[in-house]
């Protein structure tokens, strides 16, 4: 046992929650409880183990970490390989702290199917962590369709009355570019690089191959597409909207939570350092878009009449920051991003579980129908408004410190963009505190909403968690941003050495005219 | 006690977190003890770290106590770190002094309210928060305060929750400042990529060292953005109003005495570099000036008591932003605390009558409350008379240095004599609003209803004595900065100015942070305030004293577009409205109706493509034989068509 753990920590933490699944899989339909209990002791034993890469995890190396490699399909060059750097520790983190406290908001409000939402939930997990954790490009693509499956069922299964839709629309979607991205991976892997050898589809190895910059451009497209849908950037976000709003709190929550996280993860794993090129010179075009997207989804979150969709809406702003970020390619912008998912993670989570909260009571979302609920919800209405804080950057809430980096590094590269996406804090402010204002001030004139129950025991244990990490980052950050540091680095150094190497094409840099493309990195 | 600075905002921290955790459980005693009393511990270590930075530090050096790396992240990043030096000391005293009388006043104010606890740890917050922000060591982490009392204002404008109007107040408080808060961010974008830092050190050494140029310009108009939100300048002044929605001891402590200062706080703490470029300044003196003209006309025509206050704050803030512009550092501070005491204590006074009149703030239904409430009578007597400009009084001497160096500034000649012009018109404003507001609350007959005469009464001690401390300061408060005119021949130093003088970093190449007014022009202003004061005060007297409300039908009768144009505020908010809320909610309307739906309609026609893409294609793969055929002969007919 402790050799496994010793040897295959990661493979254990991946391969779990799939146990757990099929094990419940097998408790009888009616034992709910059951299954409940079994579910949500499947996922903690997850989070637990999965501090075990903490505890092992060294701060100051660069590269993979407690790597596991086994063949495949080796004639292919594809193999099992599994790894964890200072850019998937916090995702996967994020995913197995998640897991749990989405069952616990289930424990009262999933109905039907009770022991198959559990097995989906413990199922997407497996694909979550699976794709954070593949360093095999091959591998990474199964695990990223892989939790389509759950998804698209959480969403047509228990979601709401237009859940057909929203669940066909989020798989298209979602299909259409990563099937091109399989094209474009195959090409990478069997024309590029078994152009020079033997064909692999290890991640490190396809790092900086001299692509000639038309292929490289097609690469780059292909990859982006699948990611930018996923994020969801302007203008792929049209099916978050619906997803969001069909699917069950917990759907929203890992949705939010981790799943848009694998688009910007994507482009940090994978788009930047196989094609640096291509990066410094359509950088522009995707920091046009992730502004648009800040603007644009921080405007239509503002007008929204469900609470669930403006809180869906804002992620479209918010993601908009990881991924401009990204395409600042600064160290302090990218590891703002990191930081900016794992807060979006959570403030986002929280704010999705605290909507569930009340839907499950009222059975209604419309900004509409509250008003003056800070008098009979004092405890929720308390939590609701750190949240919303947190989520609109508040300094000393996790919001600020990933915004505020991204910012402040884009500013270095890209100042225009950086200007006009740091107008989006006052929007964030404009849509946080409308919602707050209109569900909980004001008079208390609804009769519905009078003799609401407050914060019942497993709601509260599944936000309080959520809390302490939302303070946490805001006050030390550091914690989070010392680990991911010396990754960043080298990614960086990848994207630039490249980028220097070939050094025929001019840095596509308009708006930066202090020629320094990417920061010095001093401490 | 020095290596400790932490502690001075823990204390507070510590009551909002146990009033706010089980203030509601624990009772009203509990709440008022921890409330006041973490209020005063912060306020007596603070007097204590004073002590001993006076007694360990004799030119006036800055001290940093650094905590711990907040963060950092590729160069950018800031210490948990406070810092002493002249200027946070001052800003330290009045803060916690002025912050813990407002504390014990509001036991007795907020002595009814169920949300006692709530009330309570937002307070204590605001008073971390506000100490945050002027120990912080970096911009960035005082930014942290500055967003944080932002959030208390938010919270406690927004206290009376179950209103319509209190929490839209809140919002619009919280969002206006936002507005600020991006040129705040966009200022320290430019200081890390320029200086790699924003340490309030390391930042004013980088400016000295790149000179004087757009970057520092810009760097300052910025901040100068943040300022004019934080203290409600022109363009961004609409939220302040507003915010009387809040408890009064609120708009005492949060909107009058302290937070909005901070603006005025940050220029002085920037100023090596606003020294540096005058074009900045000249836009911070302009600004202050037709901020202070506008407000004091509005203020003329307000019947809200704490309206008419509200006002006169964002046009004595004006007068700060005059005295920063212009270069009289140490005569915006001067005048930052001599507004501190006597607003703080016109406010606390008007809650005691608002108290008395079972909160009725309507100016037009009081009068004669002279003999019902004498202390605050009194206290609010002494106060008017130091807003006023009444020689000997604080807001005297304040006012007139600010006046004297605008006119002697030697930025800009022409200018300043634009913005001595507008600030002097603003100052006989400033007078006549203030005995209109005196003599209409205190003075003639009561106006109200008969039960509400009934009822008239002196409020408790817990709300009187700090009237009366306040009263005293704003009474004797100018002492501190008597002018080298007077002081000369009396042999009373200018306390103040020799106090910051280190914060006015010199710099070779650039112009002192202080500079002497000649005795003429200090003459001219000294007599021409007198003047203006007591003209302010013979016109309000002659009008209000007497004759209740007749003077204010009069010029409603006479001039009725200026006085319902003061009355209406200029229409300002429904401008904003109709310019900016209005059209930006229709545009994200559109964009979410249209915009939206065009997208999704294109991804469908998309997908309608495929489909029909693939209903080609099916046909070339249906399984069945005689298709299959069919192409074969057709393959063939083609073949022979083009080869044969």
């Amino acid at each position: 046992m402790t050799e496994l753990l010793s040897n295959h920590l990661l493979s254990v933490i991946l391969w779990l929650p799939l146990v757990g699944a099929l094990a419940i899989a097998l408790i009888p339909k009616r034992l709910e409880q059951q299954a409940k209990v079994a579910g949500l002791f499947v996922a903690l034993a997850t989070f637990v183990l999965s501090l075990g890469i903490l505890q092992r995890f060294d701060d100051a190396e660069a590269g993979f970490q407690l790597v596991e490699r086994s063949a495949w399909l080796p004639a292919w060059g594809v193999s099992y390989a599994l790894g964890i750097d200072g850019i998937s520790l916090w995702l996967t983190l994020l995913t197995t702290f998640l897991t749990p406290l989405v069952l616990l908001s289930a424990w009262n409000s999933v109905h039907k199917h009770v022991n198959s939402y559990i097995v989906a939930m413990l199922a997407l997990e497996f694909g979550m962590i699976g794709s954070f954790l593949a360093t095999d490009l091959l591998l990474f693509y199964v695990f990223f369709e892989l939790m389509l499956v759950p998804m698209y069922l959480i969403i047509g299964v228990w979601g709401g009355p237009r859940r057909i839709y929203a669940a066909i629309k989020f798989f298209l979607f979602t299909i259409a570019g990563s099937l091109l991205m399989l094209v474009a991976i195959l090409y990478l892997v069997f024309v590029i690089k078994g152009g020079s050898g033997a064909p692999t589809f290890n991640i490190v190895d396809l790092y900086g191959l001299a692509i000639p910059m038309k292929t490289q451009a097609l690469l780059f497209f292909a990859f982006t597409l699948a990611f930018a849908i996923k994020v969801p950037l302007f203008p792929f976000h049209t099916w978050l909207p619906d997803a969001h709003v069909e699917a069950p709190t917990g759907g929203s929550i890992i949705l939010a939570g981790v799943l848009l996280k694998l688009g910007t993860y994507g482009f940090l794993r994978f788009v930047l350092p196989f094609f640096p090129e291509a990066t410094y010179k359509y950088a522009p075009v995707l920091a046009v878009l992730s502004v648009i997207g800040i603007i644009y989804g921080a405007l239509v979150a503002w007008v929204q009449p469900d609470m669930k969709k403006l809180v869906a809406y804002s992620s479209v702003s918010h993601l908009g920051f990881c991924v401009l970020g990204i395409f600042a390619v600064t160290q302090t912008s990218i590891e703002g991003s990191i930081l900016q998912m794992v807060s979006h993670g959570l403030s986002t989570g929280a704010l999705f579980l605290l909507v569930g909260v009340i839907y499950d009571r009222r059975h209604t979302r419309m900004l509409a129908d509250f008003g003056g609920l800070a008098k009979s919800m004092p405890v929720y209405a308390t939590i609701f408004v750190i949240v919303a804080l947190s989520s609109a950057g508040l300094p000393g809430l996790n919001g600020f410190v990933g915004e505020f980096l991204i910012l402040t590094g884009s500013f270095k590269t890209l100042p225009w963009y950086a200007v006009v996406a740091a107008s989006g804090v006052i929007l964030a402010a404009l849509y946080l505190l409308w919602l707050v204002q209109r569900v909980f001030f004001g008079p208390l004139d609804k009769d519905e909403n009078k003799g609401l129950p407050d914060m019942q025991w497993n709601e509260l244990a599944a936000v309080v968690p959520l809390l302490v990490f939302i303070v946490w980052i805001g006050v030390y950050p550091n914690t989070f941003l010392k680990k991911m540091e010396p990754s960043v680095r080298q990614l960086l150094t990848t994207v630039e050495d490249h980028h220097a190497a070939i050094g025929k094409l001019a840095v596509t840099e308009p708006d930066a005219p202090a020629a320094n493309p990417v920061d010095g990195v001093s401490r | 006690m020095l290596d400790k600075l932490a502690l001075i905002p823990l204390m507070p921290f510590l009551g909002f977190l146990l009033n706010g955790l089980f203030g509601r459980r624990l009772g009203k005693t509990f709440v008022s003890i921890v409330g006041v009393g973490t209020a005063f511990a912060s306020a007596i270590l603070g007097s204590y770290a004073t002590w001993e930075y006076v007694h360990t530090f004799h030119d006036g050096e800055r001290h940093v106590d650094v905590v711990y790396q907040w963060f950092l992240s590729g160069g950018v990043g800031t210490d948990i770190a406070f810092q002493l030096d002249p200027l946070s000391i001052v800003m330290l005293m009045v803060v916690t002094w002025v912050g813990s009388l407002i504390h014990l006043y509001s036991v007795g104010y907020m002595h009814e309210e169920d949300g006692y606890f709530r009330y309570f740890s937002y307070l204590n917050l605001f008073l971390a928060m506000m100490l945050i922000l002027i120990l912080g060591s970096s911009y960035l982490f005082a930014f942290v305060g500055w967003e944080g009392v932002g959030l208390c204002s938010y919270l406690l404008i927004g206290y009376y929750y179950q209103t319509d109007f209190a929490p839209a107040a809140g919002k619009k408080a919280f969002v206006v400042n936002r507005i600020g808060d991006f040129g705040f961010l966009l200022a320290m974008f430019l200081m890390f990529m320029a200086f790699g830092s924003v340490d309030f050190g390391a930042v004013e050494k980088g400016a000295i060292g790149v000179g004087p140029g757009a970057l520092v310009t810009g760097i300052c108009v910025l901040m100068f953005v943040g300022a004019c939100g934080k203290s409600a300048q022109m363009p961004l002044y609409v939220w302040l109003p507003d915010a009387m929605a809040g408890p009064t001891p609120v708009s005492a402590l949060i909107h009058a005495a302290t937070m909005v200062t901070a603006g005025v706080y940050l220029v002085v703490r920037s100023n090596v570099l606003f020294r540096m470029s005058p074009t900045a300044m000249a836009i911070v003196a302009f600004i202050g000036a037709l901020t202070a003209l506008f407000a004091a006309t509005i203020g003329v025509a307000q019947n809200d008591i704490k309206k008419v206050l509200a006002y006169s704050t964002v046009s004595q803030l004006g007068f700060m932003f005059i005295a920063a512009g212009v270069g009289a550092y140490v005569a915006a501070i001067f005048h930052l605390v001599t507004h501190a005491f006597f607003k703080a204590c016109l406010f606390l006074g008007s809650g005691s009558v608002i108290h008395a009149m079972g909160g009725e703030q309507d100016i037009r239904k009081m009068g004669g409350l002279r003999k019902h409430i004498p202390v605050t009578h009194w206290t609010f007597a002494i106060a008017t008379f130091a807003i006023a400009g009444f020689p000997l009084a604080a807001g005297f001497f304040s006012k007139d240095e600010i006046l004297a160096s605008a006119l002697a500034t030697p930025y800009f000649a022409s200018l300043g004599k634009v913005v001595w012009a507008m600030g002097t018109v603003a100052a006989l404003f400033t007078a006549f609003y203030m005995y209109r507001l005196y003599y209409l609350t205190f003075a003639g007959e009561f106006r109200g209803t008969h039960e509400q005469e009934h009822h008239l009464h002196e409020s408790p001690k817990t709300m009187t004595i700090p009237l009366i401390v306040l009263a005293s300061l704003s009474a004797v408060g100018g002492l501190i900065g008597i002018p080298h005119l007077l002081g000369h021949s009396l042999h009373i130093p200018h306390v103040l100015e020799h106090w910051l003088e280190p914060v006015l970093t010199k710099v070779a190449g650039l112009r002192d942070g202080a500079f002497a007014v000649a005795e003429q022009p200090e003459i001219i202003v000294m007599a021409g305030s007198t003047i203006l004061a007591l003209a302010g005060w013979w016109f309000a007297k002659s009008k209000y004293a007497t004759r209740g409300t007749a003077a204010d039908e009069a010029f409603h009768e006479n001039m009725p577009g200026l006085a319902s144009t003061w009355e209406n505020k200029y229409w300002v908010d429904e401008l904003y409205d109709a310019i900016v809320v209005k059209p930006l909610h229709g545009f994200s309307t559109i964009c979410w109706k249209v915009f939206d739906a065009i997208i999704d309609g294109l991804l469908s026609l998309a997908a309608y493509f495929i489909a029909a893409l693939g209903d080609i294609i099916r046909f070339f793969q249906t399984g069945n034989v005689r298709n299959y055929a069919l192409m074969l002969f057709l393959g063939v007919v083609v073949f022979i068509w083009v080869y044969v």
